[in-house]
């Protein structure tokens, strides 16, 4: 069974392709056989932050629990969205046709476009009814779309920040560049915002929701919160969401419960930051060293 | 990016650039505001930096739910001025979809800002998109937030440059979340010149 990553990597001539990567020092490196469905040649990729960093977290996941790698599929944009609809379109065809079996799907830095992202969903429920269902995770711009396409509810997980939970709550709001003050800024506890959200059915069966605190909830119920290690230099840095969501990715693919994998994610990227020490200037590619140590720990913790 | 263009056309059918277009549009009594459409968010950014340069008096906003696709903005402005906008766009290649009056109230974008002091740096949040400032330097750290794909490019091109050196997120920018961050960027530019 694989697990597919979708993404996009901020180079506008990066081919559309889909196979597997490997760390090479803080690089990505494609390896073994790559589809390229429009040709061209791939670069091996920094990980700074966006999808590739979600990669990255869940390799050394895959790597400390000796799991095959996920594949990727990922694609060149820098925003005009070009790259994200051939992704789309490419996705939507193969799932019509693949004997692959897939056991979730991630779907991560993407142009949020409606047509594109029902375009998808249909594909997976066609491939779900020849097949099983794929679990599917949403963060990011695809998170966006899926929020105002009106079927949030048919995923399983998203990963909002707090500030992209005010917007899942904030039924008029197509983006969170539009989410209204009253929710983003008033101080509305995240209990609250996940009740609105799944009464408007504008998320997730489970939403991993991350911040000071992070917490999560299962159809609109707080579940669960993590509150240490408490690092609050975490939040300037940028790609430490992209690191949660790659590392419950990587714990959906060993098979952890839902819940399970949510609580030992956030808690994996708490004590990475514990570990790394960091400042508001540090990077994302300096705490990824320290994840495999952080997994044990935060897996031992819970008698995983 | 596909907007839906056909559905649009059907919805309001544009007439040409023409000096009658001032007085036209007896619906426009209501508040004397229209807004632009344009193909993407990225020529929205170009037209709004154009258009208030020329001193034209222009907001940025969210079109109605039959024009939505995922990630779109509109501009505002004032009917009376359409000819002028229009000549300007035109001498930059900028060519709007449509011209249409508005008649209910469209989505207003974020316009608080979150600071957290954080000792020796500074952290401004706009919407979904956070900047980080090194008080003494000016110099920008990091970049976190949002989901669009020109984040990570923007956030690259940002990072370890000086808030009085580097270019505005809006000029390359092409999605909201670029635009969020540009109201970040500008927001820190502020408190950092101001001595924090």
């Amino acid at each position: 069974m694989s697990w597919i990553i979708c993404g996009s990597v901020p180079e506008e001539g990066f081919p559309l392709s889909l196979g597997t990567w490997r760390m090479e020092g803080e690089q990505l490196r494609a390896d073994g056989t790559m589809l390229l469905p429009h040709g061209g040649t791939l670069s091996d990729l920094p990980v700074q932050r966006g999808t590739p960093a979600l990669i990255a977290a869940t390799l050394q996941v895959c790597q400390s629990l000796n799991l095959p790698r996920p594949l990727a599929l990922l694609t060149g944009d820098t925003g005009n969205g070009a790259g994200s609809l051939a992704l789309y379109a490419f996705l939507s065809g193969w799932l019509a046709t693949t004997s692959q079996a897939i056991a979730g799907m991630t779907f991560h830095y993407l142009f949020p476009n409606v047509d594109g992202h029902n375009r998808i969903l249909l594909s997976v429920r066609a491939y779900a009814e020849k097949h099983t269902a794929p679990t599917l995770v949403a963060d990011a711009g695809f998170m966006y779309a899926a929020k105002m396409s009106g079927y949030a509810d048919e995923y399983d997980l998203f990963t909002p920040d707090a500030g992209e939970l005010a917007f899942l709550a904030d039924e008029n709001a197509p983006h969170p560049f539009y989410t209204r003050g009253f929710l983003l800024d008033s101080g509305i506890a995240p209990k609250e915002l996940a009740q609105r959200a799944h009464a408007h059915g504008n998320c997730a069966r489970t939403l991993l929701i991350k911040g000071a605190v992070d917490n999560v909830a299962e159809d609109g119920m707080l579940v669960a919160s993590i509150d240490s290690p408490n690092v609050p230099y975490m939040e300037p840095i940028g790609g430490t969401g992209d690191l949660v969501t790659g590392t419950v990715t990587g714990l959906l693919m060993a098979g952890l419960p839902m819940h399970q994998a949510c609580i030992a994610a956030a808690k994996t990227n708490r004590l990475a930051g514990a570990l790394a020490s960091p400042t508001p200037a540090t990077q994302v590619s300096e705490l990824i060293p320290f994840l495999p140590e952080a997994l044990l720990q935060a897996l031992a913790d819970f008698s995983v | 990016m596909a907007l839906g263009i056909g559905k649009l056309l059907n919805l309001w059918k544009t007439p040409p650039p023409s000096p009658g277009a001032a007085r036209r549009a007896p619906s426009d009594k209501h508040s004397g505001k229209g807004f632009l459409v344009f193909h993407n968010t990225g020529e929205v950014l170009r037209a709004e930096r154009l258009l208030r340069n020329a001193g034209l008096a222009v907001e940025v906003k969210g079109p109605p739910a039959q024009l939505r696709t995922g990630c779109d903005m509109v501009i505002v402005f004032d009917v009376l001025f359409e000819p002028v906008a229009r000549r300007l766009l035109q001498k930059e290649h900028l060519d709007p979809l449509a011209a249409v009056p508005v008649s209910d109230p469209l989505l207003e974008p974020v316009s608080l800002f979150n600071t957290t002091d954080y000792g020796e740096w500074f952290m401004v949040r706009a919407a979904n998109m956070k900047i980080t400032v090194e008080k003494r330097t000016g110099t920008i750290v990091n970049v976190s937030g949002g989901g669009c794909p020109d984040v990570p490019w923007l956030a690259a091109r940002l990072s370890g440059r000086r808030l009085d050196d580097a270019e505005e997120p809006c000029i390359r920018g092409q999605t909201l979340c670029a635009y969020a961050l540009h109201k970040a960027f500008v927001e820190a530019r502020r408190i950092w010149r101001e001595g924090v």
